[in-house]
């Protein structure tokens, strides 16, 4: 398949104006802006294209659902947070094609009738961030943002948020108020943020690469971009490959490509380093469940991954070998939640630290067979009982890991110690230390 | 906005007795900082400043390495909100400092991709090299070791944050090589974001 988001994010000035207007960026937004906005929300709903962030609900239902007939602005709020571990593939997108992000942004403000779209970025994206202000100010100066776009009387501006290191901010309400200034902290909902979002007006948050699959969509229609992938699956997808892998990185594909492909085929992962066999991989970034070995001659798919008990996710596949002990891995990501828990919710702010404090004692060998069966009750006391997806993330981790690895947590106990080979403990700090 | 979306709510119409007490030097943003936050207001609807509290803050510890309360108390004034406000923001995010901080701030991502690439012993060659613990700064002021979470760049792990530039693939045996360069030439050693090399 031909390369639709990243084709040319190899080539040198790639990511500039000029180069984009060569390859006729901006076409779209001119085909869109000579559209109805019900007519660009059709065509999107029609493509069948699925948000990109996570959760994978229908972007054309999310423009739908904002509130046109409300007095008050309208927003788009790209969430370009990118926070989810092994997760990179925004950046990719942000860094090395701009103007598709921004193209991409102004034809949802032309379809929802917002005058300003948003672009929250992470704070530790300082230097995508300088891309982005360059490449906006050469756009503004070129007339395609702003006053009047292409003479259609069509007036938008695209901002770049800058955030200042939380987690939580990427989930869509936590941006929002993140975005007004406060603690970022999810929102009861409802209100969704199409009725109530940005300052209270009606708003679409959407993920930096699902807004880039929308000017593909209006250049070569609907039927062409669910053509590209399994039913209910269509376009291209980023897949970002990190951890035990030869090659990784950030990989397009339709999503046809199997998680095994994705792992082992030359063009992607190119199998796992050092001659190790595989172990364990995390499909869809830290928070979703594990596969093992034999599950993954499956579509990297929504739906494909959600039939083998996981999730796409953000699809950030974190690929894990033999020499990896998976208390040691869940201890690390329950850091991780502990530490980015928003603390809103009791059940999360708390329960994460207890599930942490849990799993440290088992990987230092001072645990007891029972704190296995409490790792789960804690966990499945956080799990469903927030605000926001988050707890239920935070309790996955745990879950998969003594679901699918019982035996190593209680050779832990047992032992009291890691019973993984000494010599493969090199990596952890903790883990060495026995 | 605050209490009352009409009110003006800087430091001279605050009437709360609950006052910040002044900590640190004496703050006041320099003029460059001010018309840049005000141009940063301007991205907002007027009566939604509290929307660049986040710009005010980067512009104050930008101007002095961190944020003092007295710092707090110019972003308030700023933005027109209370000083509350300003530090329940500050509190949550992680990229404020409220204590003074190394020229060279690093930040090793401790994360999972990371971790799987060898990020701990990173962090502990560090700490041998620099004989501080994370979270401390040496004596000379030259450096601070922080452990944070993923940055977004799993792919060359593990990665280390120094201030706003990344350097990536940083290897545990290379930790020496990594301070002494930064000593003798500053950010010139850091491999910054492989992305990024074409664009300057």
């Amino acid at each position: 398949m031909d390369l639709i988001l990243t084709p040319h994010v190899k080539t040198p000035n790639g990511f500039t104006l000029d180069f984009y207007l060569k390859q006729g960026g901006y076409e779209a937004l001119r085909k869109a802006l000579a559209m109805t906005p019900e007519a660009v929300v059709d065509l999107v709903k029609a493509s069948g294209l699925r948000g990109r962030g996570g959760a994978g609900f229908p972007t054309g239902m999310k423009w739908q659902f904002v509130d046109k007939k409300s007095p008050k602005p309208k927003y788009i709020c790209c969430n370009a947070d990118e926070s989810e571990p092994g997760t990179f593939k925004d950046h990719v997108l942000m860094e090395r094609n701009p103007h598709l992000v921004f193209e991409g942004c102004l034809i949802g403000c032309h379809a929802i009738g917002a005058k300003v779209a948003y672009i929250y970025i992470r704070g530790e994206f300082y230097h995508v961030q300088e891309v982005l202000e360059a490449e906006l100010a050469k756009a503004r100066a070129a007339g395609l943002i702003g006053k009047n776009i292409f003479g259609t009387g069509f007036d938008c501006e695209i901002f770049v948020h800058r955030g200042a290191g939380a987690y939580e901010a990427g989930e869509e309400t936590a941006l929002i108020e993140s975005l007004e200034g406060k603690r970022a902290q999810p929102r009861l909902k409802p209100p969704f943020p199409a009725v109530a979002g940005l300052y209270g007006c009606p708003t679409a948050v959407n993920n930096v690469e699902t807004l880039c699959n929308v000017p593909p969509i209006i250049t070569h229609g609907p039927e062409w971009f669910a053509a590209l992938g399994p039913e209910k699956n269509g376009g291209p997808k980023l897949y970002c490959l990190s951890g035990h892998v030869k090659n990784p990185g950030v990989y397009e594909a339709p999503m046809h490509v199997t998680m095994r492909e994705l792992i082992y085929d030359a063009r992607y992962g190119g199998g796992i380093r050092g001659g190790h066999a595989l172990k364990a991989v995390i499909p869809g970034g830290s928070s979703v469940p594990i596969l093992l070995p034999d599950q993954l001659d499956i579509p990297a798919s929504f739906d494909g991954v959600a039939s083998a008990g996981s999730m796409l996710g953000s699809a950030g596949i974190i690929v894990m070998d033999e020499t990896t002990c998976m208390v040691w891995a869940a201890e690390n990501l329950l850091y991780f939640y502990k530490h980015e828990s928003c603390g809103k919710c009791t059940p999360c702010r708390e329960g994460g630290a207890w599930l942490h404090n849990l799993l440290g004692r088992i990987e230092r060998g001072e645990g007891q067979m029972k704190d296995i069966d409490l790792l789960e009750s804690v966990a499945n006391n956080i799990l469903g009982k927030t605000l926001c997806a988050f707890g239920d993330a935070a309790a996955t981790p745990v879950l998969t890991t003594v679901k699918l690895f019982r035996e190593e947590y209680e050779a832990h106990v047992r032992e009291g110690r890691c019973t993984l080979p000494a010599e493969w403990r090199g990596a952890s700090r903790a883990m060495a230390a026995h | 906005m605050s209490f009352h979306p009409l009110m003006d709510y800087g430091r001279a119409h605050h009437k709360s007795s609950r006052a910040m007490a002044d900590e640190g030097p004496a703050f006041a943003y320099t003029p460059e900082h001010l018309a840049t936050l005000e141009d940063i207001c301007s991205r907002y609807p007027p009566e939604q400043r509290k929307s660049a509290i986040l710009a005010a803050l980067y512009l104050a510890q930008r101007q002095q390495g961190y944020v003092t309360r007295n710092a707090m108390k110019a972003v308030a004034e700023a933005i027109r909100c209370t000083t509350a406000e300003v530090e329940d923001v500050v509190s949550f995010y992680t990229m404020f400092y409220q204590r003074p901080v190394g020229r060279h701030v690093l930040q090793v991502c401790r994360t999972l991709s990371c971790a799987l690439n060898g990020a701990e012993r990173v962090t502990d060659e560090l700490q041998k090299v620099l004989g501080i613990a994370p979270g401390e700064t040496t004596a000379d002021g030259q450096f601070s070791l922080f452990e944070v979470e993923c940055l977004g760049a799993c792919d060359r792990a593990p990665v280390v944050g120094v201030n706003d530039h990344w350097h990536e693939c940083q290897r545990p045996e290379d930790a020496k090589a990594l301070v002494e360069g930064l000593r003798t030439k500053g950010a010139a050693v850091l491999t910054g974001c492989h992305l990024h090399k074409e664009t300057v």
